[in-house]
């Protein structure tokens, strides 16, 4: 029960965040994707805050085996690089420089209510399909 | 530099990460949205908790408005199929590189995770990349 609360409790305020960071608006990612043209480098600053707080907490909490609800610490164990990090992650950039949208402003877009983001959440979970099939 | 706001950017960005430390405090978990996203449809495990943090990322910022009257600009000038690809890319991607910018971009490099280093540049490249091809014919502009 409280793993549900605290897991809703973390998706408000990260989409709180969102909207005041600007970035739930597709406009400002191309500004900063915009490299050449009008650059807006808003972006860095909402990656460089949130790192910011991140960091230091995951350095003092790394050592832990459990969470505070007694859960199991579930952090990535890959190191190593692959193709798949790569291409992966390459398709990703092509995709977000087409509309300007990533995952989690896609989905906080729907509080917008704007038709546009369900499309593009249909279209993200057909790709979630199609790398199951790889 | 046009429409730069880094006064916003940097308190959403630290609020966002308090949401990233409380999730993980709590849950043990990282706060990755296209994991999160995609397991909460295609995955039996932690599926009611990844259920509710999207809720969250939806019911947050419609308070939000609510409470402060504040109006966001929401402007996508793309055609249905361009919307369509993109999205499918973003969630194919997504999934074979392990991560999106929440997940590669700050909790990876919070964890100073070479992995999540490199997936960062690469997909900030070919945004970059994508984005100047589009403008070469004449979109964003």
């Amino acid at each position: 029960m409280s793993e549900k609360i605290f897991s809703l409790l973390s998706g408000i305020i990260f989409g709180i965040g969102l909207v005041i960071s600007g970035m739930t608006n597709p406009e400002k990612v191309i500004g900063f994707l915009s490299i050449t043209h009008n650059w807006d480098a808003s972006l860095i600053f909402v990656m460089g805050g949130a790192i910011f707080i991140t960091a230091p907490f995951f350095y003092l909490l790394k050592n832990r085996n459990k969470s505070l609800l007694e859960l199991d610490i579930n952090l990535p164990q890959k190191k190593n690089l692959d193709k798949k990090l790569i291409i992966g992650s390459s398709l990703f950039g092509i995709g977000w420089g087409l509309v300007g949208l990533c995952p989690g402003p896609a989905v906080s877009s729907l509080a917008l209510f704007e038709p546009i983001t369900l499309i593009f959440l249909v279209a993200m979970y057909l790709g979630v399909l199609a790398n199951k099939y790889i | 530099m046009y429409n730069f706001t880094p006064l916003s950017a940097l308190t959403g960005g630290i609020i966002i990460g308090f949401a990233v430390v409380l999730f993980f405090y709590t849950t043990g978990r990282l706060a990755g949205i296209s994991g999160i996203f995609a397991n909460a449809l295609t995955s039996k495990l932690n599926r009611s908790s990844n259920l509710f943090f999207l809720l969250g990322l939806v019911i947050g910022p419609i308070g939000y408005l609510y409470l402060t009257n504040v109006t966001i600009n929401f402007e996508i000038t793309n055609s249905y199929i361009l919307i369509i690809i993109a999205g499918f890319l973003v969630g194919l991607g997504t999934r074979m590189g392990g991560g999106c910018t929440s997940g590669h971009g700050i909790c990876g490099i919070s964890r100073i995770s070479v992995r999540s280093i490199i997936a960062t540049i690469t997909f900030i490249f070919t945004g970059m990349l994508t984005v100047f091809i589009l403008q070469q014919f004449g979109m964003y502009l």
